[in-house]
């Protein structure tokens, strides 16, 4: 197999007594997507926060691209190309949807922070963002405040807000959480359309979108990852069967 | 299962809303050009004065209002600077350097050195710690006001010169000194507004919403305020020479802690946020405490609750009332 994009070797993290990440090792090739599935505390969105650098880990190793980011501050992985969406949506709900994705593609232009050229109406901001809001389905929403979208739209608009810093991995934590069965069909199809194009990595709890997206699946249980294979052989996995998908029926 | 996000053709981009014109920013700006000609025609004579003042703190207020309202930082420490601006400007003219080409650049460095350092520490933290940490670093400046023994300490210092700029003296004649400081008002506010519908202001204004969400989309939030809080530090010394110019006398009194208290008033009265509103704030500030300071000398027990009603029943300031009342949503 090719050299993997993002790479965990034997993170650790505990909350006082309570080990959440408990020498967690995962790999997530070029084009790969990679689904972590456990049950509520599993810790899944504790060790997104530890790839995106909200939290560091307390041993291990986090390599992206080759590079060991494990020190590196959260907006410089996110230079680097390494993006993520939230399991509760973060938008910035004052700013139009055009605006949140256009925020996006200012981080990677050439004078991010230019202090007096009108922003607004830049188009070189603003072309890159209307591609990156079609993608998602979102044109015809693109000049309504984040705040007032529904919430599989915010979903998208945080997906939208992904694509835009030209990622290499982007971290999807349950993306379809809270969301209605016919805005959580378009979302997996648009995380259809984008597989192969990007390495993902999704923590999901809705296990039939996850046994149809992903190419390998990981299985975390309290820190733990009990198992990792193809979707197949993840699925019939005793000790899976047992820990995990045996209770949700 | 269909791609039909990538596919399929995107449907046509709806039409941006409408902007509306800054009618009231335009308005604002006319009515005080006419107060030199309001005074010609009857208005008493000292409100060339007053307003002359209440203009050098909408600078400072404005200022305010770029790291208060559009940042998010409640920063309680503003007369510092404002402190600084006219302190370097008493202390220059006291040693004979009256020429403002010389002054401005002087005190403008001294205001971004003492906000970058400042700040650094400051911006640390968020919500009452830096409340906390604002006040302090502004008392620290009031009591270092008060130990300049040799530039008037506690009894603060008269001037007994103006500033000149390049060998003119535009401070001597009081109907210039007030378009002086108006020149000086229009020019802040329209930086600052560009400022803040720049790229740098858009991910100011979006941290102070979601600071996490700008961080993970690769901005570094902590400069970006930084760099904010220099600018309005900067901003708020300019308020500070052109009020030594005014008051020809500079004391700790600039720097009190009441005085960045008044100043987070004045932003909170116009409207959080709006830039003008922090101008229309200063304004009906300063001429409501002359007003009904001539009419009592208890007149801080009216004042006080006045303005507290005045904020609770007001949602958005002044600039939130004008909205409502003319079914506008901006100015
Ligand atoms: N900041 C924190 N401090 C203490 N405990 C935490 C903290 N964050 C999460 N936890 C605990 O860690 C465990 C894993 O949480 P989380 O990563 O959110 O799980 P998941 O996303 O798999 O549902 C839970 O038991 C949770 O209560
Ligand atoms: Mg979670």
């Amino acid at each position: 197999m090719a050299e993997p994009v993002l790479a965990l070797i034997g993170i650790n993290k505990a909350f006082g007594a309570l080990k959440v990440t408990d020498c967690v090792s995962l790999a997530v090739q070029p084009g790969e997507l990679h689904a972590l599935i456990g049950p509520n505390g599993a810790g899944k969105t504790t060790l997104v926060h530890q790839i995106s650098g909200v939290l560091r880990p307390d041993a291990g190793q986090i390599m992206f691209k080759g590079r060991d980011i494990t020190e590196l501050a959260s907006e410089k992985r996110a230079q680097a190309g390494l993006a993520r969406t939230f399991q509760i949506t973060s938008t910035i709900p004052s700013l139009s949807v055009l605006e949140n994705v256009a925020l996006g593609v200012q981080a990677r232009a050439a004078h991010p922070l230019a202090l007096l050229r009108n922003a607004a109406e830049d188009a070189a901001l603003n072309e890159p963002a209307w591609a990156a809001i079609a993608a998602v389905g979102l044109t015809e929403r693109a000049h309504v405040l984040a705040g007032r979208l529904s919430h599989g739209e915010k979903r998208a608009l945080e997906i939208a807000m992904a694509l835009t810093l030209e990622p290499s991995v982007i971290l999807l934590d349950e993306p379809l959480a809270g969301v209605g069965r016919e805005e959580g069909e378009r979302l997996i199809a648009l995380l259809n359309s984008l597989k192969g194009r990007y390495a993902m990595l999704l923590v999901e709890h809705d296990m039939e979108a996850v046994f149809a997206l992903a190419d390998t699946v990981s299985v975390l249980v309290y820190g733990r990852v009990i198992a990792s294979g193809d979707p197949a052989s993840v699925r019939a996995d005793p000790a899976v069967r047992e820990a995990y998908l045996g209770e949700e029926g | 299962m269909t791609v039909e996000a990538s596919t399929q053709a995107a449907p046509p981009r709806p039409a941006a809303p409408a902007r509306h014109r800054p009618v009231f920013v335009i308005a604002l700006f006319l009515a005080l050009a006419a107060v030199p000609l309001a005074v010609t025609l009857g208005l008493p004579a000292h409100w060339l004065t007053l307003v002359t003042r209440a203009m050098i703190f909408a600078i400072a207020a404005l200022s305010l209002d770029l790291i208060l309202g559009v940042g998010g930082l409640v920063s309680f420490g503003h007369a510092a600077f404002i402190g600084i601006g006219a302190y370097a400007t008493g202390i220059m003219i006291t040693e004979g350097q009256t020429e403002a080409l010389i002054i401005l650049p002087v005190l403008l460095a001294a205001c971004a050195v003492f906000a970058a350092v400042t700040g650094a520490v400051s911006l640390r933290t968020r919500g009452v710690a830096f409340i906390m940490i604002t006040l302090a670093f502004g008392q620290m400046a009031y009591f270092l006001a008060q130990a300049l023994s040799a530039y008037g300490g506690d009894d603060g210092l008269t001037l007994y010169e103006q500033s000149t700029l390049a060998g003119f003296e535009p401070f001597a004649n009081r109907t210039t000194f007030f378009y002086v400081v108006l020149a000086v008002l229009a020019f802040c506010h329209v930086l600052v507004r560009a400022l803040v519908a720049s790229r740098f202001g858009r991910v100011l204004r979006a941290a102070r919403e979601n600071a996490t969400r700008v961080t993970m989309t690769g901005f570094d939030v902590g400069r970006v305020r930084l760099v904010a809080y220099v600018i309005s530090g900067m901003i708020a010394g300019l308020s500070g020479f052109l009020l030594a110019n005014q008051t020809e006398f500079v004391s700790p009194a600039f720097i009190s802690w009441q005085r960045s208290g008044e100043l987070i008033f004045m932003v909170v009265l116009g409207g959080v946020g709006s830039l003008h509103g922090a101008i229309l704030g200063a304004l009906a500030f300063l001429i409501a405490e002359d007003v009904l300071s001539g009419l009592t000398e208890h007149w801080k027990v009216i004042f006080g609750p006045m303005i507290v009603l005045f904020v609770l029943f007001t949602r958005g300031g002044l600039v939130g009332l004008l909205g409502r009342l003319t079914g506008r949503r901006d100015g």
